[in-house]
């Protein structure tokens, strides 16, 4: 029994940390259906900024965050700008390979400033244990799980009642249409790209915070796949329940069957649920004109 | 006065060239058809107007604007609204949704300022709601306004579209086949609220249609594409005894006819 309450409660929060990240695919792939293969490059790119800000640079943590997070609406921009702008027209699979170069390109940048090798994140983020029941969890892990509600209440009330975020679905929807009603849609793309950034910066500190500041912290980029197409690739919700299944599937199997498995198993769960419902959890039916 | 003025615009796609040299006036609070056999450039003209496409040469001016230096985006607030021969509705979202997002441009919006409906916006919200409402009413579509477009029949998709832009209240309406694969009853009513909407909301319509008949009886004004090229325009009756116009026509009916 307190084996089960210890791996819920960390299936639970890494699962926290899982739909975080998945929240900036989904945000992206919501307004523009574009798979970013970045996501875990704007993790990376977080982590070394508010590494640099506060270890190398020595400003407080809170001045090295908010830096950082304007910094990630400027990347937002920029991809904006210069990635996706030049690319109006072409099919959305052009878009998805340039988010591949996109992210070796911010990997090398990162490795041209930093190097390869890994160091300590400033420790800011409070790390000590929580106990909950017998059972043991370090506090940053609940702060991931505090944030990614937060960024869950924020981003459903955002898609559901601001007009930049129904403009955003309507974009997703049909860009003919939506330019036809008035909305910009590069304005809406790098509202997207900026809020996915903002968000991917808060994950990587979380993330680096536990593994340090090293390439690592964009592996969880790969690892959240099969959250988000689990969840619905374009659904708020899903990408928290998703995140949660999981985080929590990995860490039972871990437990209960061995480790070896705890990284196929997710995998597994996916394609069976994928033959039951092939748009995810959540995912909205689309169905195609032929 | 002159509402919309086409001036020489030529438009190519590598070698196709969609129009030459298109001069085309369209007077305030007209009816005014475009009319010509498959592939003549009608929706390339409409798109040229709605910036989706740019001209390769020519200008287009509304209510004295030159259109061909304005974002795509931008032309909503000038006060021109559009359906899409292909109807292009946001699939996923209900009708409501739909026609809410015609009030799009009427928001006070953007990240910061407009953020979410609270307190003030509230009221607004309230405001392009009763907007909204009313369209739904002039259109007889208040059974399905809950119903997600996606799952609507092809003649209610119409409908819709139609729904959403006047939801911006242009001046300026641009109906690209409004009436395609529909039922003489759907025809009869779509027919019936172009001209409700021309005569009531006094709003300018330029559509496309292939309905002889429908265009005959709605129009003020007709004008003619074929291959890209303007062979006729004038009144119905001026454009139905105008031999270019009919010998374009029977040539079409011709190559239609031919068996394969
Ligand atoms: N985006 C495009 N790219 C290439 N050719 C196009 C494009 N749009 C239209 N055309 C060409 O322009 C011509 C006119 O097409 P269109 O305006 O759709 O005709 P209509 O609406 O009168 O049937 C056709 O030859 C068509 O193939
Ligand atoms: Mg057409």
């Amino acid at each position: 029994m307190e084996l089960f309450l210890q791996l819920t409660l960390t299936g639970l929060t890494n699962g926290a940390i899982f739909a975080l990240v998945a929240l900036g695919f989904v945000l992206i792939y919501k307004s523009s259906d574009v798979i970013n293969f970045a996501q875990g490059e704007l993790l990376l790119v977080g982590a070394y900024l508010i590494y640099a800000f506060v270890a190398e640079l020595g400003f407080p943590w809170s001045v090295g965050i908010l830096i950082t997070l304007g910094l990630a609406v400027v990347v937002g921009v920029l991809v904006e700008r210069f990635v996706l702008r030049p690319l109006i027209g072409e099919p959305i699979i052009s878009v998805i390979m340039v988010t591949i170069g996109l992210s070796s390109l911010l990997r090398a940048i990162v490795n041209a400033i930093w190097g390869t090798y890994g160091r300590a994140f400033p420790a800011f983020i409070p790390s000590t244990n929580v106990y909950i029941f017998g059972a043991v969890v370090p506090a940053d892990r609940l702060i991931a799980i505090g944030l990614s509600l937060l960024l869950l209440g924020a981003f459903t009330l955002f898609f559901r009642y601001s007009p930049d975020g129904i403009a955003m679905r309507a974009t997703a929807d049909d860009q003919q249409a939506a330019l036809s009603m008035g909305i910009s849609v590069k304005h809406i793309f790098a509202v997207a790209w900026s809020i996915s950034a903002v968000t991917a910066a808060v994950a990587g500190a979380l993330v680096a915070n536990i593994v340090g500041v090293s390439g690592d912290v964009s592996r969880i980029g790969l690892r959240v796949f099969p959250v988000v197409i689990l969840g619905g690739l374009d659904s708020v919700p899903g990408a928290v329940i998703g995140g949660v299944i999981i985080g929590l599937l990995e860490v039972y199997t871990g437990g209960y069957i061995g480790s070896g498995l705890s990284q196929v198993l997710p995998f597994i769960a996916l394609i069976l649920i994928l033959m039951i419902r092939p748009y995810g959890l959540f995912g909205e039916e689309r169905i195609e004109r032929v | 006065m002159i509402q919309l003025a086409v001036e020489e615009v030529t438009l190519q796609f590598g070698g196709v060239v969609a129009l030459r040299d298109v001069n085309l006036q369209v007077e305030q609070g007209a009816i005014h058809a475009i009319i010509g056999p498959n592939g003549a450039g009608k929706t390339s003209l409409l798109n040229c107007i709605s910036r989706l496409y740019h001209p390769t040469q020519g200008r287009i001016f509304f209510e004295g604007r030159d259109l061909t230096t304005f974002h795509p985006h931008k032309i909503a607030e000038l006060g021109i609204a559009r359906s899409f021969q292909n109807i292009e509705l946001f699939r996923g979202m209900t009708v409501l949704d739909n026609l809410m997002l015609g009030r799009h441009v009427h928001l006070r919006s953007g990240v910061l300022s407009g953020g979410f409906y609270w307190g003030k916006s509230q009221r607004e919200e309230i405001a392009h709601r009763a907007i909204v409402e009313d369209i739904i009413d002039f259109l007889e579509i208040e059974a399905i306004r809950k119903k997600t477009v996606g799952t609507l029949a092809y003649g209610l998709q119409k409908r819709v579209e139609l729904g959403r832009a006047l939801a911006l209240e242009p001046r300026l309406l641009l109906l690209d086949e409004p009436m395609a694969g529909m039922n003489v009853e759907e025809k009869e009513d779509m027919a019936r609220f172009i001209l409700d909407i021309n005569e009531e909301r006094g709003i300018t319509v330029a559509l496309i249609e292939h309905d002889m008949g429908v265009v005959m009886d709605i129009s003020d004004e007709v004008t003619v594409l074929d291959f890209g090229q303007i062979i006729g325009q004038g009144t119905p009756e001026e454009v139905r005894s105008d031999p270019n116009v009919i010998s374009a026509y029977l040539g079409e009916q011709e190559v239609t006819f031919r068996p394969i």
